[in-house]
Formats: C-alpha cells, structure tokens, sequence
C-alpha cells in the first residue's frame, strides 16, 4: 500500500469529508491519520472551520417592504393572470 | 408550512391562493433573498431579482413538473434571474466563469509548509499546524472569528464564494448546490475544497498571531 505524504492529506481532505473516494483512497487516508498527528490537527481544523462557517447568523425575514411588495404583484398575477 | 406537501401547495398557488403565496414566501423568501444578493451588487438590485423571480415563478408555475424540488426550482430561477441582472450590468457572471476557476491546480497550502522530495518525508510537515486553542469552539464563535470568516468570504472568486456560501453557511447539501450553480460535482467540490482551505488559513493566521 503506498502511503500518502501529507502534502496529498492536505488536497483529499474535502473528498475525504465528503465521502466522495474510493473506499481503497479512504483507508489509506485513514491509515496516514493513524500515525500523523500534523494532518488529524489539520482534519479537525477543517471540521471547526466548517462548524464555525455554519454558526454565521443570517437574517431570517424579508423586509417589510418586499414582503409586501411581493403579495401587491402576486394580487396583480391573480387578477391578470 | 401549512399544506402536507408541496404538490398541494403548487395546486393552491395555482388556484391563486393568496395564503399559499404567504406561506411559500415565508419558508422560501428569506433563503432567496439571501441567494440574490449573493449575485447582486447592492441591496436593492437583490430586491428586484426576488421580485422579478417570484413573478417568473408565478407565470412558470404550469411548468413546473415536480421532477425537482420546489425549492431547488424556485432557486434555479433566481440565480438565473440574478446572473441575467448582472449581466446587465456589464458585470456578466457565465456559469461556466464558475467551472473556469477550478481548472488551477494550484495546492491550497504553500510548497513550503512540507518537506521536499530530498527530506526525510518527502512531502511530510516541516512543522505541524499548531492547534488553535484549548476552547477551540468558545474562540471560533466569537464576533471576532465570525467577522474574519465573513471577510474571507466575501474576498474569495465568485465560484469559491457562491459554493462554500450555499454549502456551508445555508446548509444545503452538495446535489442542490451543483444543480442551482450548474455545477458538475467534482467542480462543486474543487470550488468548495479551495474555499475552506482559504477560510482555515484565514482562522490559522488569527489564531497564531492571537497566541504570540
């Protein structure tokens, strides 16, 4: 089995996350992980990043204006068709 | 939502049921909202892609088959309502600049951050990233690390920037995400690798500097 550097970690770990290798890829990913502490800090560093991206407030209404905006013109499309 | 599923609710917006309207724009508006302004240049010019998108949603409705998600349809519209907008603008955003962008093969680390082909591990860490703090997940939800995370974003090509936005800031799944952006897969995930690469590298630099 041919092992991967790190350097390979590095590119396969969004493949790897997303489940997208083939399962020979992915045991010898999980294989280097075994061993390298370097590249289980950079996997987890990727999977806090993603958490922390995830944790971004968005604003959850429309305004007030497009709102009613938006059933003024569905009203217009009912009368008009 | 009110109604069990979405074939009633199509049936209702059909019928010009306003309180269908009302509940559609209430699940879905906020999320195309956020979307077109993704694309657009300004607050306002997102408004009028919703607007110009939910009409062209009304007038498609007979169109709409059911083969793909009410929602994915619904957005497919505004992103094409929205590309349409910018080009308008002269600022002309083609898909396929989106597929453009993942052909550099460039690593998404620096060659000198691992050994070379001469070290003992060729390819191995010169030295290991140093992990970011013993409360990792307190100091990446802070303000600070939020407004980091949203500078680097909105820094990155437009590809990167739509996909790890849709991906990892709305949630949607990677099928969605290919399917509204016109994506292939592997290019979904190529966008997507470089961005949180850039994002972790954004977070590595703050915490490292934070640390000394």
């Amino acid at each position: 089995m041919t092992e991967l550097s790190c350097q390979e970690i590095v590119e396969l770990v969004t493949d790897y996350i997303e489940d997208a290798m083939p399962a020979g890829e992915r045991r010898r990913f999980e294989h280097h992980l075994s061993y390298c502490p370097g590249c289980v800090t950079y996997v987890e560093q990727i999977r806090a990043t993603i958490r922390a991206t995830g944790a971004i407030p968005r604003k959850e209404t429309l305004s007030p204006a497009l709102r009613e905006g938006l059933i003024a013109q569905f009203r217009l499309w009912q009368r008009d068709g | 939502m009110l109604y069990t599923d979405e074939t009633a609710l199509v049936v209702a917006l059909r019928d010009g049921d306003e309180r269908a309207f009302v509940a559609v724009v209430e699940a879905y508006g906020p999320a195309m909202r956020r979307v077109a302004r993704m694309f657009a240049r300004s607050d306002a010019v997102a408004d009028e892609v919703v607007q110009e998108a939910w009409l062209g949603a009304l007038r498609g409705l007979d169109r709409f088959e059911g083969r793909a998600a009410l929602k994915t349809w619904l957005f497919r519209i505004v992103a094409n309502i929205a590309r349409t907008q910018a080009g308008r603008e002269a600022r002309s955003l083609p898909f396929s600049a989106l597929e453009r962008e993942t052909e550099s093969r460039e690593p998404v680390l620096p060659p000198d951050r691992f050994q070379g082909p001469d070290g003992r591990y060729p390819g191995g860490w010169i030295s290991f990233p140093t992990p970011w703090s013993n409360e990792p997940e307190a100091a990446l939800l802070s303000a600070e690390t939020r407004a980091l995370i949203e500078a680097t974003i909105a820094a990155l090509p437009t590809g990167q920037r739509l996909v790890i936005t849709l991906r990892d800031v709305e949630g949607w799944d990677a099928n969605e995400v290919c399917s509204v952006l016109e994506l292939s897969e592997t290019n979904q995930r190529v966008l997507l690798h470089r961005a949180r690469a850039k994002v972790r590298a954004a977070i590595e630099t703050y915490a490292t500097k934070e640390d000394s």
